[in-house]
């Protein structure tokens, strides 16, 4: 059953009306759901309409519970390496710290990203929006995915120009003497952070193809509904991270 | 027991993943006897090899810990008995995600290939033990092994960390969303509760070392200096360009390894009370504190990483708050204790039967080996004592015991118990009976000496003792007395490896529930009622064979 | 009394024999700790195999006092080890060497230790990495330029005088070594890009194995060196001849001028 809202509960028993009879089932087209969690009376393997949306969302947040440790032990990496230094000669305490100035191109890069946040965010609630649900369930069309695709295409088309900006970026950095293969940490850091950032989007970006043909190719809009939301999660996390990320690279040098 | 190759099934997986241990623990045994017979025979050419260098011994411990601790010990406690019995204990069908299990496996399996390729590229597998400490690891000129091989490893532990991490999500995803209706927090198996508390470690600490293998890698191939320190010389040439540190490695990998050594014995922990339960007949005294035990042994384990470097160059006061956590693990381990000694002891195992079954004697030893190699913690969590057993062989007796022994014995108990799901038949008690007897023998007495080794002094990774260290010429009796006791521990498996493979074809068909557990991997098929039952109602008023399994309903009288 | 009288340590513990000062109490706190777990790992063990043999009984004893009070006692045996360690902890490693303890600088290197004294002007001379040649006389890589190096002493020998308090510079060229001198009951690492301090009273006279307890490379169990404590007035001859040698010169790589 598809995952949609319904916010008025489901009348299961018919009243007895008192002269005889019985009024019809108000049986809601759009598959009901919303009987809580009402555990004595369940079927054996459904929990409900979002069930499998569940599972996969669950997935998707220990998923990137995990990655998120993963950042943040570059992170601290960062700080510690920030803050390391060595008696010269002289036995001043020197440290080779060189804050490096992000290429400004990284702002346009953020502001990108965060559009493209929003245009993801639009497309996953087209997905869920209960009349289009009610609409295919029905058998007139497809107009759920006729009005996220557009949406998908844009974020897709936002996040290659992020990772467009971002070589750019890079080639700026190279121009300017300052590359990743280079002791000079602060470099190095650069081109790590948003090198493993970008191929966590660069992943994502693949996601968001596989979503836009998978809205076309699944069945079940159940199923449509599962890649898009959870691509939708992924999508959003790393740009999070992408912020914390950029405020870690320009305010923290 | 047909196994079709790419299957998503979570029993034939679970199977694969206790194969894909079996391989290592067998390799990493033969390794162990070799260094072992190395120990006590020097200058002996070893047969199609001959002599042993200096780095092959080496090497031979680097690569002997890596296949132990993460192809066994995280492998086989956690993601494969999981994959085994853990949709039947809450009442689920299958795992959350069961091409993730097989996706997981597949690269596990290619992350023990990788690292076994080690051995047969130029100059060998790495010698910087599994820890590899840089600048040892971080620069290839510094030994023998350090530069194909050392690759190798980290391309195989990379690898190893997304398996784990994927295994830990499915694992995560399996537990908290897809019980069964009425398996409520409180009736889970606390094997259940075991894989809960590692999952969420295994989530958060292997992207850690992920991180950390990314870094050194980095270090190795692209000039950064993360780890090395400005000015290092190394065989002639100053390799160090920038102000890296090497304590910087030591934090992250140690965040990482401590909570990994939780992640190999919680699972025994939750295996073993289920087996007292079920052996013993008694309902789990105080099943609650147990569960909450686990949990705070998992949560106070991600905060003690510090004692792994008391004399590595931290701050004192830094050794200070570490002792302090350290010691305070000791708490919720001594509750587990006491709780399976009371429950032993409440459960009368004698009258009524052979309450012996071989789980039941293996799950016993596991207890023995924890309260034997758990006791030597709070000494070492004591800095001015670790300040002088640190990297010996006291440590050496500890986490053996402690770690390996209790881990490899709780996955003889899960394997003598769960043989009938995997398999459909039972295997041989006597063989199993010999079988314990043997190893438990032969491990004290592999494993006990060491301590005496190392409270002389004798330092950890060396092949042989020369020069002043020939001062510890009272321990040389000893090195000849645990390398016998380990040749006879691993000639005792050979019993196992049989009673497994003969077993599997030819054992004793086993009746529905031959343990008579009240636990849900072991219901009948049609049995698919919402759960009212705890999980370990053993009763005793009225008689002691008497039991409520979980998959009964409790009826309105009780 | 006589230093060393207090130290006669032989604390048949399978230690070897003590050294220093405070290895006295680190001894008598390891044997404490050792009898503490064998009696509990014992006590345990017979509970286990009495557990084993145990009929059964109708009802659950409801040992739960029992278990509370055994919890409780070994709470307090845990903070017991706990203070004890943490005091002799304090004792040794927050404060620093006393002012008149002597200097030695401990450098580890694939796969030699070196020990410097730092000479009649108690200043170590600096060194720099691409000026270490061993061959050429100079493994520490001294710098000429800096006169504080002039007087500097370079041993592969450990020699101590007994009853003054050292305070140990622990350096690494290379990788990390460990500095562990068993009958000292001293061990720290020794880290490049670091320079740790660690200090003790060598008290009894005699020579004592330095090992590495930190694997380094294939060369590791070789990296063994000696300490060796004397009388002051041996120590002072001792030290007497090496800054004897010492000319004072030095060419340009660095190393002295004999």
């Amino acid at each position: 059953m598809p995952a949609t809202f319904t916010r008025h509960p489901v009348e299961i028993e018919r009243k007895d009306t008192g002269i005889g009879g019985k009024p019809p089932l108000d049986r809601r087209p759009t598959g009901g759901g919303g009987d809580g969690d009402n555990w004595d009376n369940r079927p054996h393997g459904r929990r409900g309409p979002r069930e499998l949306l569940t599972r996969y969302r669950l997935g998707v947040l220990f998923a990137l519970a995990g990655d998120l440790m993963f950042f943040v032990a570059l992170v601290s990496a960062f700080f510690v390496r920030q803050s390391a230094g060595h008696f010269d000669a002289r036995e001043n305490y020197v440290s080779d710290w060189h804050p490096l100035a992000v290429p400004p191109i990284l702002w346009i890069n953020t502001a990108i990203l965060i559009l493209s946040s929003l245009t993801m965010e639009m497309a996953r609630r087209q997905l869920f929006r209960e009349i289009d649900v009610m609409d295919e369930w029905l058998g007139l069309g497809r107009p759920a995915v006729k009005r996220a695709a557009p949406w998908l295409i844009a974020t897709f088309i936002l996040g290659s120009l992020f990772l467009a900006g971002q070589w750019i970026a890079w080639e700026q950095l190279v121009q300017q003497g300052f590359y990743f293969n280079s002791p000079d940490p602060s470099s190095h850091f650069f081109y790590l952070i948003t090198g493993v950032h970008g191929v966590h989007l660069l992943l994502g970006v693949f996601a968001l193809a596989a979503a836009l043909g998978a809205m076309f190719v699944l069945r079940r809009i159940e199923l449509r509904q599962i890649v898009v939301d959870c691509t939708a999660w992924y999508w959003h996390t790393m740009g999070i991270f992408w912020i914390f990320l950029f405020g870690l690279l320009t305010f923290f040098q | 027991m047909k196994l079709r190759l790419f299957t998503t099934r979570h029993r034939a997986l679970g199977n694969l993943y206790l194969l894909l241990s079996l391989a290592a623990v067998a390799i990493g045994t033969l390794l162990s006897l070799v260094m072992r017979i190395h120990r006590v025979w020097p200058d002996t050419p070893l047969p199609f090899y001959g002599l042993l260098n200096p780095e092959d011994y080496l090497a031979l411990v680097t690569m002997h810990g890596t296949l132990m601790i993460f192809f066994v010990l995280t492998i086989a406690p956690q993601i494969a008995f999981a994959s085994l019995v853990l949709p039947e204990q809450i009442g689920a069908r299958s795992m959350a995600f069961p091409r993730l299990n097989a996706i997981a496996f597949w690269i596990a399996a290619a992350a023990l290939l990788v690292l076994l390729a080690a051995f047969f590229v130029p100059k060998g597998a790495p010698i910087s033990g599994w820890t590899s400490y840089p600048p040892l690891s971080a620069i290839p000129a510094a030994g023998p092994g350090e530069a194909a091989g050392m690759d190798l490893w980290l391309a195989s532990i990379g690898l190893f960390c997304l398996s784990s991490w994927l295994a830990a999500v499915n694992m995560l995803a399996t537990i908290l969303g897809e019980r069964r209706a009425g398996m409520t927090w409180s009736r889970l198996p606390m094997t259940v509760w075991a894989w809960l508390v590692t999952s969420i470690l295994t989530l958060l600490v292997f992207a850690v070392l992920l991180a950390a293998i990314v870094l050194l890698f980095s270090d190795r191939h692209f000039g950064s200096s993360f780890f090395i320190p400005a000015g290092d010389l190394v065989n002639g040439r100053i390799v160090g360009r920038g102000d890296g540190s090497p304590l910087l490695w030591l934090h992250l990998f140690w965040f990482f390894g401590h909570p990994e050594v939780y992640i190999a014995v919680l699972p025994g922990m939750g295996l073993v009370t289920s087996l007292f339960a079920n052996f013993a007949r008694r309902r789990v005294p105080g099943y609650r504190l147990m569960a909450a035990m686990l949990v705070a042994i998992g949560l106070l384990g991600l905060v003690v990483w510090g004692h792994h470097m008391f004399v590595s160059g931290m701050n004192p006061y830094a050794g200070t708050a570490f002792a302090v956590t350290t010691m305070a693990i000791a708490v919720p381990s001594t509750v587990e204790v006491l709780g399976w000694l009371s429950m032993l002891w409440d459960g009368g195992l004698r009258g009524g039967g052979s309450r012996f079954p071989t789980p039941m004697l293996f799950a016993l030893g596991f207890l023995s080996f924890f309260i034997a190699g758990g006791l030597t913690g709070p000494i070492l969590a004591q800095p001015a004592l670790d300040s002088y057993l640190h990297n010996t062989f006291f440590v050496v007796a500890h986490f053996h015991m402690v770690m390996a022994m209790a881990g490899c014995f709780s996955i003889f108990a899960g394997i003598y118990y769960w043989f009938p799901l995997m398999t459909g038949r039972l295997m041989n008690e006597t063989l199993g009976k010999l079988h314990f007897w043997l190893s438990i023998i032969g491990a004290w007495g592999t494993f006990f000496p060491m301590h005496f080794s190392g409270l002389a002094g004798e330092p950890r990774h060396y092949e042989r003792l020369t020069g002043p260290a020939t001062s510890f010429s009272g321990i040389v009796a000893n090195e000849r007395g645990i390398t016998s006791a380990a040749l006879f521990l691993a000639a005792a498996q050979l019993i196992f490896l049989w009673n497994i493979f003969v077993g599997a074809r030819r054992g004793r068909i086993a009746p529905p529930n031959p343990w008579q557990a009240t636990t849900l991997e072991w219901a009948p098929e049609s049995a698919y009622a919402p759960i009212n039952r705890g999980p370990y109602e053993y009763e005793i008023a009225v008689n002691e064979m008497n039991f409520y399994p979980q998959w009964e309903s409790a009826s309105k009288q009780e | 009394m006589p230093l060393e009288a207090l130290c006669i340590a032989q604390s048949h513990l399978w230690l070897p024999p003590n050294g220093s000062l405070h290895g006295l109490a680190v001894d008598r706190l390891m044997r404490w700790n050792l009898i503490a777990i064998c009696v509990c790992c014992l006590a345990a063990h017979i509970w286990l195999i009495a557990a084993m043999l145990r009929r059964r009984r109708r009802e659950q004893t409801g040992s739960t006092a029992l278990r509370w009070t055994l919890l409780t006692a070994l709470c307090a045996m845990y903070l017991w080890m706990a203070v004890t360690a943490q005091h002799l902890w304090a004792q040794s490693r927050y404060a620093g060497p006393s002012l008149e303890a002597m200097q030695v600088e401990v450098v580890g290197e694939q796969f030699q230790w070196y020990f410097r004294y730092p000479g009649p002007d108690a200043a170590f001379g600096s060194t720099r990495p691409n000026l270490v040649d061993a061959t050429a006389g100079n493994p520490l890589g001294l710098d000429s330029r800096d006169a504080r190096g002039q007087d500097d002493v370079v041993s592969s020998v450990l020699v101590l005088p007994a009853g003054r308090q050292v305070d140990l510079r622990l350096r690494s060229i290379d990788v990390i070594h460990g500095f562990f001198v068993p009958g000292m009951r001293l061990k720290e690492n020794t880290v490049p890009g670091l320079v740790l301090h660690v200090h003790f009273t060598p008290a009894t006279p005699g020579t004592y194995p330095i090992l590495c307890s930190q694997v380094c490379g294939l060369g590791h169990e070789r990296m063994q060196a000696i300490l060796s404590v004397v009388s002051p007035a041996e120590f002072e001859a001792w030290l007497a001849a090496r800054e004897h040698v010492r000319t004072g010169q030095r060419d340009t790589t660095g190393a002295p001028v004999q």
